[in-house]
């Protein structure tokens, strides 16, 4: 078992794919279809292209402010594609590809980046907490989610994901401190993309590895490689299989490296240089899956061509469709402040409806 | 019928929520196996086991944080901060996310919540022990907050609070938990939130308080009765969402109007509530409406605390003032 035999103590990380798209641990690949394979590969494109249309949009002074998501998408997808439909996922803000996993719609998410909450209320299967800006707080949530579950005899686990700035919060600590006690189905992903909008990982921290904060919980930590998808599937799969049976929390690692800026309000070029971005860019999640994919004959360029552009055109529809949403009705924001409006946001509801008809908007 | 203490009722209050349902989980430091430092859940533990009634770990934040995804996930947590000075480390939780779940998700996940907190001084406690912060969470979209005055009303008003579809913050005076007992149904019942409560009518002055301040502004009141004043005495029982028009058409009956609470006077919940006189009842008025509330100092600890909070022979004064403008 990954969990048992490597030391979070020492900076051993899970690989089974290497950067050129070589199966290097073969005794860890996961047993996982040809279908299986594309589908995750096909939403790491998938985000990708997202990100880049969304970047450009933004730049054009179409988009409001938006987190990419460059770099990281086999530690999202990786362990999304490990968990069931059911288990409850508590993001923090920079999880797109999970998002797309678990089936969310490009729509919501578009929506809910242009300025409108109605983007978060999304289909009832998806099992995803809203985006979370307080950083590490959703943790939290995340522990009485399996609580709940526990409770009411299912066996779903719910995911955290936190960054690797989040494991200064107390809330990571308070987090892993419940589940380790209450031996709760959790599983608590770090991505661990080196960066805190500009404060790097060795700021945050002195230990080794994040995987060994692990051991001060009694629960068991793993570095594995973020940027290998079978790797984040294997490991959070063994994870996720291991809390669903009532055997407790973990915490994993994923070893990552943010590619873009922070949101679009940041620039990176103040806090790092090119060389090292682009000494990542050679470790790029999609190439290495890419190449696997390829010589396995699974996928090949003109399949890469034909899915990229139908992607492309999918994502400028659905952000032509977002841009033309219009604003939010005056209801909305009055109506989910509690389950019935109080008698005092009645009264405010109808002097602000009085006031924007009579200024006609 | 029962005759309880506030303690006691609020004990009964969530006795009866778990036996009705199932959901109903009870959860914080030493709730469990003692009961609570002040016994409110005391023998729950007992009765229905540690998954539904727990000693947590010590750590606000965790308390209403894992309280939060265990009500979006389909239980209905008590939970017990072990005073109300203590829930700044939760409060981040409290605000950023109970308050907005239902918002920022337009309805698709709520937070159907009670998170109960002893306030206010009176007790000669140590340091962050008698803080009354029912402002802080009433200045917050998406949270209630009730504070409950009587063995009745503790009960009735928690009751409630449980079936609510929305997080409440319940406040207990602890002061009163075991200052006076009173008959209390045995059925279950419950005290609409947002409404308060008229304790007794008057013609001339109404005066609005709530927890601990409703038993010394009785007091107060009966002494000025006794010299030939009838005073309209209004249990607010819930700050938010305030019930505006009770308050209003009292005032407009009696045209005084003034307001008794142990939080600190200013930016507190009294400049709302002569807010809420002035701008209904302005016309009626035969005199400024007065706050009779605690100092903007730091709350003293014991050896000082007599000169913070609002007693008795204050309010007495204060009331005449306005009586006698």
């Amino acid at each position: 078992m990954l969990l048992d035999t490597y030391n979070p103590l020492v900076d051993e990380m899970v690989q089974i794919m290497d950067k050129e798209g070589k199966i290097v641990n073969p005794d860890l690949m996961p047993d996982l279809t040809p279908e299986e394979m594309l589908k995750m590969y096909k939403t790491m494109r998938f985000s990708r292209i997202i990100d880049e249309k969304t970047l450009q949009y933004q730049r054009q002074g179409r988009m409001l402010t938006y987190a990419p998501n460059l770099g990281q998408e086999a530690a999202q997808v990786g362990s999304a594609a490990a968990i069931r439909q059911t288990d409850w996922v508590a993001p923090s803000f920079r999880e797109l590809g999970v998002w797309l996993y678990k089936g969310a719609p490009l729509h919501n998410i578009f929506l809910y980046w242009f300025g409108n909450e109605m983007g978060m209320h999304m289909p009832e299967e998806v099992r995803i907490l809203p985006v979370s800006v307080p950083i590490a707080s959703q943790m939290q949530h995340a522990t009485g989610l399996a609580f709940a579950a526990r409770y009411r005899g299912l066996d779903d686990v719910a995911i955290a994901y936190v960054g690797d700035g989040g494991t200064s919060q107390g809330d990571f600590h308070e987090a892993l401190n419940f589940a380790s006690v209450q031996n709760t189905a959790n599983v608590f992903i770090i991505q661990n993309n080196q960066f805190a909008i500009s404060t790097r990982r060795e700021i945050q921290t002195k230990t080794k590895t994040i995987a060994q904060k692990a051991i001060g919980y009694g629960i068991p930590g793993i570095l594995v490689d973020g940027n290998d998808v079978f790797a984040m599937y294997a490991v959070t799969k063994e994870a996720v299989d291991r809390a669903r049976r009532g055997d407790g929390p973990s915490l994993i690692e994923a070893y990552t490296y943010r590619m873009g800026a922070h949101t679009t309000s940041d620039d990176p070029t103040v806090y790092r240089k090119d060389e090292e971005v682009e000494a990542w860019k050679d470790k790029d999640p999609i190439d290495r899956f890419r190449k696997y994919l390829i010589s396995e004959g699974h996928w090949d360029i003109d399949k890469e061509k034909e899915y990229s552009d139908e992607r492309a055109q999918f994502v400028k529809e659905t952000f032509e469709t977002i841009e033309k949403s219009g604003d939010v009705p005056l209801e909305d924001i009055f109506d989910h402040v509690y389950a019935k409006r109080t008698p005092i946001l009645e009264a405010q509801y109808q002097l602000k409806k009085a006031f924007f008809e009579k200024e006609g908007k | 019928m029962s005759v309880l203490n506030l303690l006691e009722a609020v004990n009964m209050a969530m006795d009866q929520s778990m036996e009705n349902d199932k959901n109903v989980v009870v959860f914080g430091e030493d709730v469990g196996v003692e009961g609570g430092v002040f016994r409110a859940t005391k023998g729950l533990q007992a009765k229905y086991g540690v998954e539904r009634c727990f000693d947590s770990i010590l750590a606000e934040s965790s308390i209403i944080g894992s309280g939060i995804g265990m009500a979006i996930n389909g239980l209905k947590p008590v939970v017990e901060i072990q005073f109300s000075g203590f829930m700044f480390p939760g409060y981040n939780q409290i605000v950023t996310h109970a308050a907005r779940m239902r918002n920022r998700t337009r309805s698709l996940y709520t937070v159907p919540m009670v998170i109960r907190m002893p306030y206010g001084g009176g007790v000669r406690a140590l340091e962050h022990h008698s803080e009354s912060l029912e402002v802080l969470f009433a200045h917050t979209a998406g949270l209630k907050v009730v504070i409950p005055s009587t063995p009745y009303d503790a009960k009735g008003l928690l009751m409630a609070a449980i079936q609510d579809p929305d997080p409440v913050i319940f406040m207990e005076p602890k002061r009163i938990y075991r200052a006076f007992k009173q008959e209390v149904p045995d059925e279950p019942y419950m005290i609409p939130i947002g409404k308060a409560k008229v304790v007794k009518e008057g013609k001339d002055m109404t005066v609005v308080a709530w927890g601990a301040m409703v038993r010394e502004t009785q007091k107060a009141i009966e002494k000025l009765e006794a010299e030939g004043h009838s005073i309209e005495l209004i249990d607010l029982r819930t700050i938010s969402p305030i019930d505006k028009e009770t308050i209003i058409k009292s005032v407009q009956k009696t045209g005084r109007f003034a307001v008794v609470h142990e939080a600190a006077t200013t930016y507190g919940p009294g400049g709302e509530l002569i807010t809420i006189v002035n701008e209904g009842a302005f016309l009626y008025l035969e005199a400024p409406p007065k706050r009779i509330s605690s100092i903007d100092t730091v709350v003293p600890l014991p050896k000082g605390e007599h000169y913070y909070v609002p007693d008795m022979a204050l309010i007495v004064e204060e009331l005449k003032s306005v009586l006698e403008f």
